[in-house]
């Protein structure tokens, strides 16, 4: 009682609970079931009500130290603890241990005569003794219907049931009290309409089957005074016993990371904004029939294992061994990724279970392998299980589960060709944060794969459509060739390659003719302009060489003229002339 | 099975046991009720009448003795056992019924055959 009060928070004061300790079933009812009062949980027969009601005792005794008693109306004692040995409960030790306490009440009709008023109180003083030999905080009554069979009395089984459960109450026991669905279903849960005894939380367990697919469910009828839960919940039996799924508690909660890993192909990254994918963001990868999802699935698990990360890779098509296989041939070796634990490859075939259990599977193992990527390839064939709307919100589901979780995931999925490409069967493109279209592109005669990027939340991605690869060291991507016959791919576009580039070639020949023709013209113009200049240089020099000449001679006839005028006039003219003579004298020999 | 098995088998020894053998009868009972002081009075009556003798009645309260419930499986009470003669025969109520009662003691088919 202590623990219950201590975890009683605001929002659930109104009501102590008793934790179940069940996977799935806590987060459901919003902490356990009410503690001090009955719960019914009701269900045909092998639905699992025994085993619900066996895992909360035993839960309630080994892990949050409440004893319980088993008051088993139908199987024995020996029975029992055989029953669910294989779910790693050993009751004997429990009972030694004193944490548990069990008794078989046999009840045969035609053992027993009735002769007049009776009550119940051998049942009382039996559950009586069990609850206080051991200090008991929880019981089960495991089916009270049986009374039913047993004892003809109608009227006073109703009144000392009605008196059972009132005071069980007043002990104080939270009390799980199982039921057997009635076949007629005329509005009762149980066949005795147990019910109307039972009203405080009921829970029913059903064990459908459709399709030959059977698929365990759990909802919570009602659950008088708390908030719960009201959907139906897939939930799995195994060998750690009982886990619901607690589908609807997920939501758009989870926090969205800025981190961003590779996809495992460099190209890819760089057509998502350089950087790849987004951490714990969910990446579909769709396209028809081999068009190469695999091993862009592979590359990106891998790339996962290099960095040391835990990878869970969900086959629904081929075994772990064909995968490897297959991805060996295009040179990722996933082999030591499982040895070293790092990859864990499920491989499964779809049809073999429900939806829901798939869904349960794949919860489990997430819970137990912890991993950082998953890989689902692909998820169309969890689609073709049920039905398209069934498969849609199991997705939806399973995508909010494994974001909550911080798990970057990649699906792929199957596009069958006569459908619109942008458009997956299993109606989850809303959902993904990156979808990647992979496609054959038929031109001239043969299929060849190319890739974009449809969409990709925030980031600047690639719009561009790449040619697709698949070489024997793994993915590549190449720029497809645009031009004005379209895209091509290819061989067509390795023609048209070549053809372009013999043409560049040609061209560029071309320009290197004329670029060297006008070189020469250039030097041929060069040279004349050099021979003009010396013919010029040569002109001026004789030009000059003349004047010279001329001056010389001039100034000579002068020096003459003057030695004749001397030699006529005398001294009058010589003073005249010598300034004359000194002056025409310096400048010449200046220059 | 076994209780109707054994009776074809052995319905000679059974009727001569019937006559000779000392009835070993248990009440259950939870503390001294009205239903349960009943039960003893119609109980002991019966016996007087139809197993003068040769009978043992062992009266148990589930009030002193609760850990004695779950062996004979007691849900009801009162609820008397026949312990012997053998097969065990569970007759649950106050034993108002005294036809009932001889037909669940199995004393009513037997005396009526003889």
């Amino acid at each position: 009682m202590s623990k219950a009060a201590k975890s009683r928070t605001p929002a659930n004061r109104g009501l102590a609970k008793a934790p179940t300790g069940i996977q799935g079933l806590d987060e459901i009812t919003g902490g356990g079931l009410p503690r001090g009062r009955p719960t019914l949980v009701c269900g045909s027969a092998g639905c699992g009500k025994t085993l619900l009601a066996m895992e909360f005792l035993v839960r309630g005794a080994t892990q949050f130290d409440e004893p319980g008693v088993f008051m088993s109306f139908e199987e024995t004692v020996a029975e029992l603890t055989e029953n669910v040995r294989s779910l790693g409960f050993d009751l004997d030790e429990l009972t030694e241990q004193k944490k548990l306490a069990m008794d078989f009440v046999r009840i045969e009709r035609n053992e027993i005569e009735e002769t007049g008023e009776y009550d119940l109180d051998g049942l009382f003083v039996r559950l009586n003794y069990a609850i206080d030999s051991i200090g008991a905080k929880r019981i089960v009554l495991d089916t009270i219907e049986t009374l039913f069979g047993g004892l003809s009395n109608v009227s006073i089984l109703r009144g000392e049931l009605r008196r059972l459960f009132r005071w069980l109450k007043d002990k104080g026991v939270t009390a799980v009290i199982t039921g057997e669905s009635g076949e007629t279903g005329e509005g009762m849960l149980t066949r005795h309409g147990m019910e109307e005894y039972v009203s405080d939380c009921v829970i029913q367990l059903d064990h459908r089957v459709t399709d030959q697919m059977s698929t365990r469910r759990l909802r919570i009828v009602k659950y008088r005074g708390t908030t719960h839960g009201t959907n139906e919940y897939p939930f799995l039996i195994d060998e750690d016993g009982i886990s619901v799924l607690p589908v609807t508690s997920l939501g758009l909660q989870h926090e969205s990371s800025a981190e961003r890993i590779s996809s495992g192909i460099p190209r890819l990254d760089s057509m998502l904004g350089g950087e790849g994918y987004f951490r714990s963001s969910t990446v579909l990868v769709s396209g028809t029939a081999g068009s190469g999802k695999t091993s862009i699935a592979a590359h990106f698990a891998n790339d996962a294992c290099q960095r040391g990360e835990r990878c869970l890779y969900f086959a629904f098509e081929e075994s772990a061994g064909q995968m490897q296989r297959n991805m060996r041939s295009i040179g990722i070796d996933l082999a030591p990724w499982v040895k070293q634990g790092l990859l864990h490859v499920h491989a499964s075939r779809a049809s073999i279970h429900g939806l829901e259990m798939h869904l349960a599977t794949i919860h489990k193992l997430v819970r137990d392998f912890q991993p950082r990527v998953v890989v689902i390839d692909p998820i169309g064939c969890l689609a073709a299980v049920g039905t398209r709307q069934d498969a849609s919100i199991m997705l939806t589901r399973l995508i909010d589960f494994l974001k909550m979780e911080e798990i970057t995931a990649l699906l792929t999925s199957l596009t069958s060709g006569d459908k619109s490409l942008e458009q997956t069967n299993e109606d989850v493109s809303s959902l993904v944060d990156t979808w990647l279209l992979l496609r054959d592109l038929e031109l001239e005669g043969e299929r060849n794969r190319v890739i974009n990027v449809l969409k990709s939340r925030g980031m600047a991605h690639s719009n561009q459509l790449r040619e697709f690869l698949l070489t024997d060291h793994g993915v590549e991507l190449q720029d497809v060739y645009l031009g004005a016959e379209g895209v091509l791919t290819g061989s067509a576009r390795l023609a048209r390659e070549s053809t372009e580039k013999a043409a560049s070639l040609l061209r560029h020949q071309e320009i290197e003719a004329k670029q060297r023709e006008r070189e020469l013209k250039r030097e041929a113009l060069e040279a004349r302009i050099v021979v003009l200049q010396k013919e010029f240089e040569a002109e001026e020099e004789l030009a000059k060489r003349v004047i010279d000449q001329e001056q010389s001679r001039e100034e000579t006839n002068k020096q003459d003229r003057d030695r004749m005028g001397i030699s006529r006039q005398g001294d009058k003219v010589l003073r005249d002339v010598d300034p004359t003579v000194r002056s025409t004298k310096t400048p010449r020999s200046r220059p | 099975m076994n209780n109707s098995s054994k009776l074809t088998e052995y319905t000679a020894p059974t009727e001569t046991d019937q006559e000779t053998e000392t009835w070993a009868l248990r009440l259950y009972v939870a503390g001294e009720t009205p239903r349960s002081v009943a039960a003893f009075a119609n109980l002991k009556k019966l016996c007087e009448e139809h197993l003068p003798g040769r009978y043992q009645i062992e009266v148990i309260d589930l009030m002193q003795n609760p850990q004695l419930a779950a062996g004979d499986q007691i849900v009801a009470i009162p609820t008397l056992v026949r312990k012997l003669p053998e097969p065990l025969r569970r007759i649950v109520g106050d034993l108002s019924n005294t036809e009932r009662t001889l037909v669940g003691l199995q004393l009513r088919p037997a005396k009526s055959g003889q």
